[in-house]
């Protein structure tokens, strides 16, 4: 049986299969999450060393993890939207934008609230501290270059070229800051090696899936909005019961 | 000058805008009085503590430069894109990349080659040593031409958008991070008593990477921005 791969790479297609898909990534996130805060918060002991403040991980660790893994993704399918110029995947990517940012954010506020009890500070300039905020410029950079274009096909272009750009310089980056921070002193705060309790793991790892299916499942949404309001003018669009109705 | 050969195209478009520049050298003077503006307003912010100031005082340059250099990163191309001339290189059977690269040159030797000049009088009046002074302008030497070309990127992106000039360092500055870092990095080694040769070393290979990549990108968004 031969598979039409192309099939949902036309917003037509994937209209609607994303509107049936969202039900089930956000039914499944709510899920996950409801039980992974149970285990963290009422299997998982509190921590020899760091009492209940550690239990922030439930969340901190999940959004630092997406907000670099939405970046990479971000960037590669805005790669593909300039190489095959497929009108679907300069949309994805602007509406993984966001999601992303939101997600950087929470890593920093939530890495502050931790922080202020454990290290006696709202921010250090540690180098993991600061290059998720170095992240959220980019992710700022790529939202606003996108919204100042008024032309949808040129912003499409030129962010995707910007994602390119910053995706390569990512590492870069990283490592800068990372030698940056050792060269004045070594870091006198990092996670002690110990083996993380298992129920402690297990909450994190179901927490940080609920993460995975919510970004899903609200990327789903927001492309969605935005194939409406691209095609606004096309037939199918205006065929559509949602809009007829 | 042979016109069709690549080198005789970039010193061709080198000495056009040099040419240029010099019929406005107001333009020239303006960024470069914002660097002393920006360094000199530093003591007066955190106070005249000697020692205070020659810590501070490879940091505070080299932010001062990185926004200097913002600041004229809207001329690179607007001129050449409002009359017309952007749109004839881009016709122009020669590499685009190769006229980019020419356009780069001669926007760093206009903008950020005075910096680098002007640098070791401002060094001097934040107290640095003779070491530190010497391998801060080294670095400048080889930092500025990286501002200067990830710039013309989000120079080239930008153009002809509204508020543009804001939007650029919005896109621009973290992308230049590792050259701030790397380029005050050398001159904190040396007043500490190490070598500054592993900075300087990357910054060399930093300059490298953007010297063969950055023309290219930058030529692909001009061709997005003019479409």
């Amino acid at each position: 049986m031969a598979i039409n791969w192309f099939k949902y790479s036309a917003p037509t297609t994937f209209y609607g299969l994303a509107g049936k898909m969202i039900p089930w990534f956000a039914v499944s996130a709510a899920a996950l999450l409801a039980a992974g805060l149970y285990i963290g918060f009422a299997v998982a002991p509190a921590d020899y060393q760091q009492g209940e403040f550690y239990r922030i991980i439930f969340i901190h660790v999940p959004s630092s993890i997406l907000s670099m893994f939405l970046y990479l993704i971000m960037a590669g399918y805005a790669a593909l939207g300039l190489i095959f110029n497929t009108r679907l995947s300069a949309m994805m990517a602007s509406a993984i934008a966001p999601t992303g940012a939101l997600f950087a954010f929470i890593s920093l506020w939530t890495g502050a609230l931790w922080g202020k009890p454990m290290w006696g500070a709202w921010w250090v300039w540690d180098a993991r501290l600061t290059s998720e905020l170095i992240l959220l410029f980019l992710y700022l950079g790529f939202i606003a270059l996108h919204a100042s274009i008024d032309d949808p096909r040129r912003a499409d272009r030129a962010s995707a070229l910007l994602a390119i750009v910053g995706s390569v310089n990512v590492p870069i980056i990283y490592f800068s800051v990372q030698w940056w921070n050792t060269l004045h002193q070594g870091s006198t705060i990092k996670f002690s090696g110990t083996s993380m309790h298992i129920a402690m793991q297990q909450a994190m790892f179901t927490t940080l899936a609920a993460c995975w299916l919510y970004a899903i499942a609200v990327v789903l949404a927001r492309v969605r909005s935005i194939i409406l309001e691209r095609e606004r003018n096309t037939t199918w669009i205006s065929e559509l019961p949602e809009v007829k109705g | 000058m042979n016109k069709s050969t690549l080198l005789g195209l970039l010193v061709l478009v080198i000495r056009r805008d040099l040419l240029l520049a010099m019929r406005r050298r107001a333009d020239v003077l303006t960024t470069l009085i914002f660097f002393v503006m920006v360094v000199s307003l530093f003591p007066l912010g955190v106070g005249p503590e000697m020692n205070m100031l020659r810590k501070m005082a490879a940091g505070v340059l080299w932010v001062a430069a990185l926004l200097s250099s913002m600041l004229s990163l809207g001329r690179l191309f607007s001129a050449d894109y409002l009359d017309g001339t952007l749109e004839q290189m881009m016709l122009a059977p020669q590499s685009l990349s190769m006229l980019v690269l020419g356009k780069i040159a001669a926007h760093w030797m206009v903008s950020g080659l005075p910096l680098v000049l002007m640098a070791p009088v401002l060094g001097v009046q934040f107290d640095m040593p003779a070491q530190a002074l010497g391998v801060l302008i080294i670095g400048l030497l080889l930092g500025t031409p990286i501002l200067s070309m990830i710039g013309a990127i989000g120079a080239a992106l930008t153009l002809g958008l509204r508020g543009g000039g804001v939007l650029l360092s919005l896109l621009v500055l973290p992308l230049c991070i590792p050259v701030l870092i790397f380029g005050t990095g050398a001159v904190e080694a040396v007043s500490t008593g190490l070598s500054a040769a592993s900075h300087l070393s990357l910054l060399g290979a930093l300059l490298m990477l953007a010297l063969v990549s950055t023309p290219w990108v930058t030529a692909q968004a001009l061709r997005i921005s003019m479409e």
